[in-house]
């Protein structure tokens, strides 16, 4: 996602939540953005089978 | 390594050894009121530098010391905790007092009228709370940092940060307030306040201790467990908060399993291994001379790599941030204002990360489980960092390692996420570097907190591992 279509998307998500996002906080939200969605395609691009379970319940 | 003894307690010897405290009060060699006084004077000195307790519950403490003292006059048996001091992270409900998670909007929320189920646990076992802890707010921290109490200060020197989130936790049993404290560990909450401060602590296998009437963070993920300043006053603690609990829906179904009989068992034939490859990576010289020297004590050269770490830990991250940012949606929409700034704009990107990408975390998270429990057919003991540094000053945002910039607050934790990530049992060991401590993870397969002690207790005897005098105060 572009630099500029990550500000569009936070408004758009923003409004979606009702999240209330001041003009000053968006340059960390989206610093912080980028961090969480870089990471989450890390995990992304690892192929799994289609059969793996979810751990959302998760037993050790 | 011990304090002296507190005048009218030298009974004791060590006024920071629950064993000894136990032992003292049941034989009648001193009072657990005495005990509790005396723990009381300290907090009272050394709290105003540390910042470590948000609330002391001197007359609840009181109250419970004389009950014990009671018992114990009656010959009843109190517990093999009788008269010992302990305190808990402020997410632990206790009867009366605010949970305030370390934010300015809980404190306003009804006090609760039962204590947490570990809290009754404790005190089951004889063991007299006397306080809550400082912690980062709704614990997403590592630092020990809160915006609202001020930051909970490192009692080896009380410039540096103390690690969060659990920081009052590790402030006040490595600073000598109390022997015993609790806290969360979320993604290394624990071991790494352990780390910075110089002390034991245990973050059990998830599902082993029941989190009832704590405020959660991430219900994935989070656990709780004691902090103390010797292993065996961690097992004992350990071992009086174990057992099922039907109010906590990720709390095994498990018998007890006493770890305290078990600890004097020869780890030798235990077969153990240094994590290479991401642990070995993104770490500060004092972190491996720390590894170096617990893999020298316990007679190893071997190193296992533990797969996907990395993909491990940014999995993690990302199920936290998007739990996390589930749990307070409604208060980031009316209070926005009240939370640590840096706390809500994490939160916020958090409440953006599409479904699909958290779901494949989750699915990731039972991959990397089966890749990690395979690698326990050849290995009991894995040994790794539990931080990358020592302590940080306070308010550092940013450290260079390799030349490369990089934020304290995202890298304390790289460490300790991809082990927490699938619930292994993990006691954090001090080693005492001068001028400041490291901790050291050793870690087992799930449900194998009996091998993690045991390993602990043998480097505890050699001396490799101690928990140094708080040399701040």
């Amino acid at each position: 996602m572009g630099v500029n279509s990550l500000d569009d998307y936070i408004d758009a998500v923003g409004k979606a939540l009702a999240l209330p996002i001041d003009e000053s906080w968006k340059p960390a939200v989206k610093a912080n953005l980028e961090v969480s969605l870089r990471l989450a395609h890390l995990v992304d691009e690892f192929p799994l089978p289609d059969e793996t379970e979810p751990a959302s319940v998760f037993a050790a | 390594m011990s304090l002296p003894p507190d005048p009218g307690t030298r009974a004791v010897g060590d006024p920071l050894s629950a064993a000894g405290i136990a032992s003292a009060v049941q034989a009648g060699k001193v009072s657990a009121l005495e005990v509790i006084e005396a723990t009381l004077a300290r907090i009272a000195a050394n709290n105003p530098v540390l910042n470590s307790f948000t609330d002391v519950t001197a007359v609840r403490a009181r109250a419970t010391a004389r009950a014990i003292d009671g018992q114990i006059a009656e010959r009843k048996n109190v517990g093999p905790l009788a008269g010992v001091p302990f305190a808990v992270k402020n997410l632990f409900d206790v009867r009366g007092l605010p949970t305030r998670a370390g934010s300015k909007i809980n404190r306003e929320l009804p006090p609760p009228s039962r204590d947490a189920a570990l809290i009754e646990r404790m005190e089951a076992a004889g063991a007299v709370l006397v306080g809550a802890l400082n912690m980062g707010e709704y614990a997403y921290d590592f630092t020990g940092e809160n915006v609202h109490d001020g930051p909970s200060r490192n009692p080896h020197d009380l410039t540096r940060m103390t690690g969060g989130s659990s920081g009052g936790s590790g402030a006040a049993v490595g600073g000598g307030l109390v022997p015993l404290a609790l806290g969360s560990d979320t993604n290394g909450s624990i071991r790494v306040p352990s780390s910075f401060c110089g002390v034991f602590g245990l973050k059990p296998t998830y599902g082993r201790l029941s989190r009832a009437r704590s405020f959660p963070f991430v219900f994935s993920l989070d656990h709780l467990g004691p902090f103390a300043r010797t292993v065996p006053d961690l097992a004992l603690a350990y071992d009086a908060m174990q057992g099922p609990d039907p109010d906590d829906g990720a709390c095994a179904n498990r018998a007890l399993e006493p770890v305290v009989p078990l600890l004097e068992q020869d780890p030798g034939a235990l077969r153990i291994a240094v994590a290479g490859g991401y642990f070995q990576q993104n770490v500060f010289p004092e972190a491996t001379e720390a590894v170096a020297r617990v893999a020298k004590a316990l007679g190893t050269t071997r190193i296992v790599e533990i797969p996907e770490a990395a993909r491990a830990r940014a999995a993690a991250y990302v199920i936290t941030t998007s739990e996390g940012a589930s749990l307070h949606l409604e208060r980031l929409r009316q209070r926005p204002n009240d939370f640590d700034p840096a706390v809500r704009d994490r939160l916020l990107a958090g409440a953006m990360i599409p479904a699909p990408l958290v779901d494949r975390a989750q699915k990731f998270r039972r991959w990397y489980r089966a890749q990690v429990l395979e690698l326990f057919k050849a290995v009991d003991v894995i040994i790794a960092p539990a931080t990358p540094c020592v302590a940080p000053k306070l308010g550092r945002t940013t450290f260079v390692l390799d030349d490369v910039e990089l934020p304290v607050r995202a890298h304390i934790g790289i460490h300790t996420q991809p082990i927490s990530f699938i619930g292994l049992p993990v006691v954090a060991v001090p080693v005492p570097l001068e001028p400041m401590p490291i901790g050291v993870q050793v870690i087992a397969a799930p449900w194998r907190e009996d091998i993690v002690l045991r390993v602990a207790y043998a480097l505890e005897r050699t001396g490799v591992v101690s928990a140094a005098l708080p040399r701040g105060l």
